[in-house]
């Protein structure tokens, strides 16, 4: 995999996002830097007001502006800056070169419109395709999302669809004019586990196929480390660890990402002479008033003083896997080897 | 449509995934363990609206004239002056004088005590009828919802003023009966409207943990129903006003509504029309009073929308 | 079965069935969201209920608590026939048995202060209770469930997820229960939460004796929580077992999809389980009667060509 990771695809440079609401401002993400090269599969993991989505959604122009506000940075994709072009060029982007596949199937598709129209609506904005050629590759796209008779069920609404068959769809239109950077927004949420195991299966064969790159945005550890070439870990609006997946699930450095993965019961582990779920305590902060360092730090049993004041640059972790960052002014391995050696 | 729907819907999505997440918990506020009470956040939303606080600020002094009328008077507004008779303008009487000469300015401010009057009281009338009922026909169910559905469909398909005018028509020309009929008219409008907002509230999953906890029926629709309806029968009740002042002004324009000598602003309009060339300002002020009236009422109802539901915002 | 105590909730060939309308409004067919659904929950125990959206699974929830009556079938709660009971005698019973929603954001009243909403369970349950010692036993059990007693006044929209989850809990253990519906009481909360609720449930049980009914779809949870897992195909019962009988030897095809489905949260593993799966729609699996393929554990084996 590695080795189609040459070119850079997209660089985000210190982007920051805040809401106007009527308690304050709310600083949705805090400098958030990263790149993503072609062909490359990222896993961002985070839970509701990590900043997740939010960036992803302000890179592309997609948040309700007031409240939502860009404050600050640059968004590389393919050369340009995606935060200082008009409108107009930025739906090219959409749809485009970047495609999406957001989290609920059912409110993402319009239920008063056909599959077919749905789909070929945007081969005719993007590619220019003339009717019956945007039909010939709906059909395609309906075939290559592994849905039977697609031909067929072009002309079916939505509902005729079940849940999963619409995440496919949707899959569908965010690879109809062959991005090269598809974004997958909490993709599988909605879906039951079954059916998430056949839409994660489909996207890794489609990536192989068409070697786009991904952003897969979830809260599901599980889903990320399958898929995944890089894992970043967000919180509170800022990536707090960001690695090869491996080495991120191996050896974490963050307390956030330790504590998120001891959290998790495996299958493996009965019941029966099970110790308590190790719990990361407190609640996640409010966004209105973050804390001064680390917005962690309230709830790290090893946060150390200078992380309640001084927020740590993300650098290369020590002793770590090259590509493996880490925001954190303490040393995860340093602490744990006292609980090893129990 | 032509712009790309598939965009207008990831744009919609975004939106949607943006806000809940950039204000994380649900609606609608994540843990906010700083946050005032909730009566002080309702204020602090009020206050943002600056056409809301005008409404308001328009809607306290109005009351605070008619409440003082006898104080801020500057004359009796039944005595006649014969000097005064459609009197232009002047010091003396700044909104000039009516066909028997007559202080327009004082009439305007006692005037002032029957069109709020009929306002207040009749929507009081309406929601007091209103409420039981329309709770009585969402909670219920059954034969007894669609009986007073039924009779609630009837009544509003009888366009709101007609049906006051008939009803005044029948119960006798006085304010109070004015008040009466256009309470009863009002009636449906809160019947359907708590019908509604309780069915709405009643599908949430806190009225199942009441079931859940025991809870007998009488004691949900009181404890865990009614408060949750109070914001939108509160908003609803605001802008009633405004259609009932409107509405008493019409009753007393024909006739129907305060009987002469007592001024209201509908009657006042209703002896200007004869007068129309020589005296405007016999219509005019009366005219602009209920206009005020209305508009304030309005812009407090929907700035009370705004800050008591900031989901409903447009 | 010797020697096991006489089961705290005997369930027996429970059916919920709703009826379809045809177009111009007549009485069509039914829809069959649960049907003959047996199963026996024991004190102390907890017993898992899992399966996909659809399968009818909160339907049992609620059927069992009488908040949604079945259409058929007994429902035996500490010996009482729970339809045999009048309005009044099933809202006295609710003192026994309570629920645990899963949004906690939608189970909370709004206008109701959350120490309010907690001394409801007495106030309805306990008449003779004084005032002031409501509030000292709502204080309590906020310190239970590890809520600071001083945000007794605050409103739910004042808390977050887990600290609304955590006031449901305070409510339904308030009057000492002896069974608890848990209807994917994780399902809307963080992760780094869902420990902590987790955690939570599990404390409890072990101090007060409780038994849970714990409906999810989360695979890994369910297996750290429950005795036992009854897996739910379209509103029926396919599989039950002892957690680890059923997780380590699942016997119906169903029960196996939806092990193999839920991901590993270990990359190597993981890449390898999907580089295993086929992803093709899948055809529903076959189905049989409930037979016992092994000690206490009975699964609903495929009959004819597929067996």
């Amino acid at each position: 995999m590695t080795a189609a990771m040459t070119k850079l695809l997209l660089d985000v440079r210190d982007l920051a996002v805040a809401f106007d609401t009527d308690g304050g401002a709310v600083h949705a993400v805090n400098g958030v830097s990263y790149t993503l090269h072609e062909g490359e599969t990222m896993g961002i993991v985070g839970e509701s007001g990590s900043g997740k989505s939010v960036h992803v959604l302000a890179m592309l122009g997609l948040i309700p502006r007031p409240p939502g506000r860009v404050t600050g940075g640059q968004v590389l994709f393919a050369g340009r800056d995606l935060l200082t072009l008009k409108e107009r060029e930025l739906r090219k982007v959409r749809g485009g070169a970047i495609g999406f596949v957001f989290q609920d199937p059912m409110s993402s598709l319009n239920p008063g419109m056909t599959v077919a129209a749905q789909l070929i609506e945007p081969l005719r904005i993007h590619l220019g395709l003339d009717g019956r050629a945007a039909r010939a590759r709906a059909t395609e796209l309906l075939d290559l999302v592994r849905i039977p008779n697609a031909a067929s069920r072009l002309d079916q609404y939505p509902h005729e669809f079940s849940g999963g068959q619409r995440q496919r769809v949707m899959i569908a239109i965010g690879l109809s004019c062959r991005p090269k950077l598809l974004i997958a927004d909490e993709a599988t949420t909605a879906l039951d586990v079954t059916v998430q195991a056949e839409i994660v299966a489909l996207v890794q064969e489609l990536k192989r196929e068409l070697g786009m790159a991904i952003i897969w945005i979830t809260h599901d550890l599980g889903v990320v480390a399958g898929i995944s070439d890089t894992v970043q870990v967000m919180y509170a609006g800022r990536i707090l660890e960001r690695g090869p997946v491996d080495d991120i699930f191996a050896d974490p450095r963050n307390a956030y990402t330790l504590g998120l993965l001891r959290s998790l019961p495996d299958l493996s582990g009965s019941r029966t002479g099970r110790r308590r779920l190790h719990q990361i305590e407190g609640a996640p902060p409010d966004m209105r008033h973050l804390p001064p360092g680390d917005p962690f730090a309230p709830r790290n049993a090893f946060a150390t003083p200078r992380c309640r004041t001084e927020m740590p640059p993300l650098v290369q972790a020590t002793g770590a896997a090259p590509g493996h960052l880490v925001a954190a002014w303490y040393d995860l391995p340093r602490l744990l080897a006292p609980e090893a050696g129990r | 449509m032509s712009s790309g729907s598939e965009i207008a819907r990831a744009e919609t999505a975004g939106a949607e995934i943006g806000i809940l997440e950039a204000v994380p918990s649900g609606p609608p506020a994540p843990a906010i363990l700083q946050e005032p009470g909730t009566l002080a956040a309702f204020w602090r939303r009020l206050r943002a609206r600056r056409s809301a606080v005008a409404g308001l600020v328009i809607v306290g002094l109005l009351v605070l004239m008619a409440a003082l009328a006898p104080w801020v008077a500057p004359y009796d507004p039944t005595a006649t002056d014969w000097g005064n008779v459609r009197g232009a303008p002047s010091l003396a009487h700044p909104f000039g004088g009516d066909e028997v000469g007559r202080d327009v300015l004082s009439r305007i401010i006692f005037g002032a005590r029957a069109s709020l009057g009929a306002g207040l009281v009749s929507v009081a009338l309406a929601v007091s009828l209103g409420l039981p009922l329309g709770m009585l026909a969402g909670y219920a169910g059954g034969w007894i919802d669609g009986a007073i559905s039924r009779l609630t469909d009837a009544l509003l398909a009888i366009p709101f003023l007609i049906l006051a005018i008939a009803l005044a028509a029948f119960l006798g020309p006085s304010l109070v009966n004015a008040m009466i009929a256009i309470g009863l008219s009002a009636t449906s409008i809160f019947i359907r409207l708590t019908r509604a907002q309780v069915r709405a509230v009643a599908a949430e999953e806190f009225v199942e943990a009441a079931r859940a906890m025991g809870n007998p029926p009488w004691r949900i629709a009181r404890v865990h129903i009614l408060p949750n309806i109070v914001p939108a029968i509160l908003v609803q009740a605001t802008l009633t006003i405004a259609a009932a002042i409107i509405a008493e002004a019409s009753l007393s324009f024909l006739g129907l509504g305060q009987q002469p000598p007592e001024p209201s602003w509908g009657a006042m309009l209703n002896t200007a029309k004869n007068f129309m060339d020589e005296a405007p300002w016999m219509a005019i002020w009366p005219g602009l009073s209920i206009f005020l009236a209305v508009l304030a009422f309005n812009l407090f109802g929907d700035g009370l929308r705004d800050a008591l539901d900031p989901r409903q915002r447009t | 079965m010797s020697g096991q105590p006489p089961p705290l909730l005997a369930v027996r060939d429970l059916s919920k069935h709703y009826p379809l309308r045809t177009w111009w409004g007549g009485k069509g067919s039914v829809f069959r969201a649960v049907e003959g659904v047996s199963f026996d929950i024991r004190p102390g125990e907890t017993l898992g209920l899992v399966g996909e959206s659809g399968s009818g699974k909160s339907t049992i929830g609620r059927a069992v608590t009488m908040l949604n009556p079945p259409t058929s079938g007994t429902i035996a709660f500490e010996g009482t026939d729970l339809a045999k009971l009048d309005a009044a005698a099933m809202r006295r019973m609710r003192a026994r048995m309570q629920t645990v929603f899963q949004d906690p954001y939608a189970a909370l009243n709004p206008r109701m202060s959350a120490g309010d909403y907690v001394a409801e369970a007495f106030k309805l349950h306990r008449r003779a209770m004084r005032g002031s010692e409501r509030r000292e036993a709502v204080a309590g059990l906020f310190e239970r469930v590890g809520l600071d007693p001083r945000f007794m006044g605050r409103y739910p929209h004042q808390f977050s997820g887990g600290q609304r989850q955590r006031i449901c809990i305070a409510r339904a253990i308030a009057l000492k229960p002896s069974f608890i519906v848990a209807d994917e009481p994780i399902a809307a909360l963080d992760v780094s939460i869902q420990a902590q609720v987790v955690n939570l449930l599990q404390d409890l049980q072990d101090e007060m004796g409780l038994s849970y009914l714990f409906i999810s779809h989360d695979l890994r949870m369910v297996r750290y929580l429950c005795h036992r897992v009854a897996v739910l195909w379209r509103g029926r019962i396919v599989e039950l077992a002892e957690a680890d009988a059923l997780y380590a030897d699942p016997r119906h095809p169903y029960t196996r999809r939806l092990l193999a489905a839920v991901p590993v949260p270990h990359p190597a593993e993981e890449r390898a389980r999907l580089a295993a799966r086929d992803i093709a729609d899948h055809d529903q699996p076959p189905d049989g009667p409930l037979t016992e393929v092994a000690p206490g554990h009975w699964a609903a084996m495929p009959q004819g060509p597929h067996a």
